[in-house]
């Protein structure tokens, strides 16, 4: 057993979902008011529609697809007819499509936070950070698909999943097992992707668990008393 | 019938004398701090003109307030819930901070470093944002001051529709008139509609519209949802705000510090009492000349005995009942029809209402260059077009503006006969339909204007519903962190704001 594998690919991200979880529930908690999207946009919306819908559909489509593909078991897939190969061809298709649309959608929000002044003045370190911090891990996940190109078999992917499915049932010694021998740009990808939820209460990332879905059922008027 | 008070305001444009009083005690109260100082709860307008943030009446480019669909139903004009949540991760209708201006200071600290010149040194603009030079000022809250800018510009002032407005943009025809806006705390608020978070809400007891900065993520659809533009996007916090209403006064029984600090003493606050169950009905109404009408139909007559035991059946307490009969508000919207709502178009219900300006139109009867309409100055030929006060206040219907006019012209007409010549003139009153004992009213609230007139605030009944002794030593006013009121606590501590002690019970 390698013991830098160990580290960062089977403790590391449970030390992680720890700071995750109890990093978010501490600041729901206490820290309401900074609870926010922190949006930009009144600074200045030149470019900012595109920018900002084409990341937000990339990056959810992405995300939704990194779910499939991580957290479902792939004998869901097998009873759904879909086998390794045809997956992996699936995943570097519609991810691919999904992660140009976010690059350039990022690009364009990277450039803003950059060199717009005041979105530059007005932007926390962690607002740069996190963003960047994304764009890499973007940039890193539209580059192993061009050596996913390589092995078309689904083996490679098959042991990612299998990574994720024995860290999921806290076996984190036969996890590690899997993703020992993949392509350094693969790891690379996984440990920048924990590392991003380690970060992820601590920037506005805290935004997306308030998806509003509530008010799609809600009456239009709140009234409430003192 | 559901019975809620609210407390409403009207501002006397006849007297407003365009100070900006209001505005800066607001400001130094309020939005003096980094991320709002753009913003102006409260600003004075000049009209016509576009105001700010640029061309807020022009809800076809920004889509603020209500629409009603066909079979009857409103909808937030920039869409329904679908659209408002597809909208969310780039706000088409929002306005940008331009559309406002960009906040700056003076670099004054320039004066006291500048070294020796041949010229005197001077405090340059520098942005509040980006911290930048600034090389031109481009607009603000009052940048169409006593009709600053081109007239070419002022003319895309929404007002003008129907209106042959070129004519007044020559020297001879021109007019004026002042607009102290501040958010309207509206029966049928858009902004609380628009809310994905469902931070914005209503008070019950008051009426006024609160954002919960707690509860508030910046979605920022309120801004665009609001078609008067009073919610504001704090760009530090990232959350928006509004006018409060100075509600920490008015719970105390004070007039907010607009009101409170007005020298030509243009406001008036004072109890609503109001039919919570025919909003709805009263919002939708076909015909947006009819919704002025139809919102004067919600409101209830404090003096209905029907009225009071409906109210309090609900709980209204009996010193807001007494203040609702004493509210001026009441008299001046409702018993006398000189007061009328802000663009009720919009559908929103507004709740801050306006007299129509009148002394440009009594200055040129006095010259002489005006018929008469018996004993009343023919209010179509002059200054400032009916037509624009119409737009302005009612939806285009001129009716009710001209009954406010000759109400208030016959009310001059017959002081300046009683004190003037001694004698009383009781035809000028028949033509308006007042009596003498309504006009000696009218003139003692409206030209008097006593400050106890003027206000009529019931203190709050927080005492009914919450032990005043548990709240000693409490959080007061706090701003999101710390004494948190959500209930749910991670570390297992109790609310701040409450001490847990039994009340005793005091039985005879």
């Amino acid at each position: 057993m390698n013991f830098v594998d160990m580290l960062v690919f089977g403790i590391y991200p449970y030390i992680v979902s720890v700071i995750f979880f109890a990093g978010c529930l501490l600041r729901y908690d206490r820290s309401q008011y900074s609870w926010k999207a922190g949006s930009s946009q009144m600074l200045t919306s030149k470019n900012f529609r595109l920018g900002s819908n084409l990341f937000h559909i990339g990056i959810i489509m992405i995300f939704a697809g990194h779910f499939a593909g991580l957290v479902i078991p792939y004998e869901v897939w097998t009873w759904l007819g879909i086998d390794l190969p045809t997956k992996q061809l699936i995943a570097m298709g519609v991810g691919g499509f999904f992660g140009v649309l976010c690059f350039i959608g990022m690009t364009i929000l990277v450039h803003r936070r950059l060199f717009n002044p005041r979105v530059r003045a007005s932007s926390s370190i962690m607002d740069t950070a996190i963003l960047l911090l994304i764009y890499i891990q973007l940039l890193l996940g539209i580059a192993s698909i061009f050596v996913s190109t390589g092995h078309m078999d689904g083996n490679e992917m098959k042991n990612l999943m299998s990574w994720s499915r024995y860290l999921l049932t806290f076996r984190p010694g036969e996890a590690i097992e899997f993703i020992g021998d993949v392509h350094w740009i693969y790891r690379a990808h996984v440990f920048w992707g924990v590392t991003l939820f380690a970060l992820f209460p601590f920037s506005r990332l805290v935004h997306i668990w308030s998806v509003p879905v509530k008010y799609a059922k809600r009456n239009y008027q709140v009234v409430r008393q003192k | 019938m559901k019975v809620r008070a609210q407390i409403g305001m009207v501002l006397n444009l006849d007297k407003c004398i365009g100070c900006h009083t209001c505005s800066v005690t607001c400001k130094n109260v309020w939005t003096s701090r980094e991320g709002m100082e753009y913003a102006w709860f409260n600003n004075v307008e000049t009209k016509p003109g576009i105001g700010y943030p640029k061309e807020w009446e022009n809800q076809d480019k920004w889509n603020g307030g209500w629409v009603r669909s066909k079979n009857g139903k409103l909808s937030p004009k920039q869409g329904g819930k679908a659209r408002i949540l597809a909208n969310i991760f780039a706000n088409p209708d929002l306005p940008e901070i331009d559309d406002y201006y960009e906040p700056f200071d003076f670099d004054y600290q320039h004066l006291h470093r500048a070294g020796e010149s041949k010229h005197q040194p001077i405090a340059r603009p520098r942005s509040l944002i980006s911290g930048q030079r600034m090389e031109k000022i481009h607009w603000g809250p009052n940048w169409e001051e006593i009709l600053g800018t081109e007239f070419s510009k002022r003319r895309k002032d929404k007002n003008f529709d129907q209106i042959q407005a070129d004519i007044y943009g020559q020297f001879e025809k021109t007019f004026m008139m002042y607009l102290p806006r501040l958010c309207e705390h509206c029966l049928n608020p858009a902004c609380v509609a628009s809310c994905p978070s469902g931070a914005i809400y209503k008070r019950e007891e008051d009426g006024i519209v609160l954002i919960d900065q707690d509860k508030c993520r910046g979605w920022r659809m309120c801004v665009s949802g609001c078609p008067y533009k009073k919610i504001y996007y704090n760009w530090k916090s990232g959350k928006s705000e509004k006018c409060i209403f100075c509600y920490p006064r008015i719970e105390a029984g004070q007039p907010t510090v607009c009101s409170e600090t007005c020298v030509g003493r243009i406001r008036y606050l004072g109890v609503m009492l109001y039919d919570a169950d025919k909003i709805a009905e009263a919002a939708s109404v076909p015909n947006d000349k009819d919704l002025y009408q139809a919102q004067c139909d919600i409101f209830l007559d404090p003096f209905n005995p029907r009225v009071i035991e409906a109210a309090k059946k609900e709980g209204i307490p009996h010193n807001w009942l007494e203040a609702a009969q004493q509210s001026p508000v009441y008299k001046m919207a409702m018993e006398w029809k000189v007061a009328l709502p802000l663009h009720p178009e919009y559908r929103t219900l507004p709740m801050v209402w306006y007299v129509p300006p009148l002394s440009p139109i009594q200055t040129a009867a006095e010259a002489g260059s005006v018929g008469m309409d018996g004993v009343i100055p023919d209010l179509k030929s002059l200054r400032i077009p009916i037509k624009y006060l119409a737009n302005l206040l009612t939806a285009g219907e001129e009716k009710p503006v001209i009954r406010a006019l000759e109400r208030m012209l016959a009310m001059r007409s017959f002081k300046r006969s009683q004190q003037v010549d001694g004698v009383v003139d009781t035809e000028v009153l028949n033509q308006v339909g007042l009596e003498d004992w309504q006009v000696e009213e009218m003139y003692r609230y409206m030209a008097l204007a006593n400050y106890e007139d003027r206000f009529v605030i019931p203190t709050s009944h927080t005492a009914y519903a919450q032990n005043a002794y548990d709240m000693k030593s409490g959080c007061g006013f706090s701003f999101g962190d710390g004494c948190s009121s959500s209930g749910v606590d991670l570390f297992g501590g109790k609310g701040q704001s409450v001490r847990q002690v039994i009340p005793v019970d005091m039985k005879e």
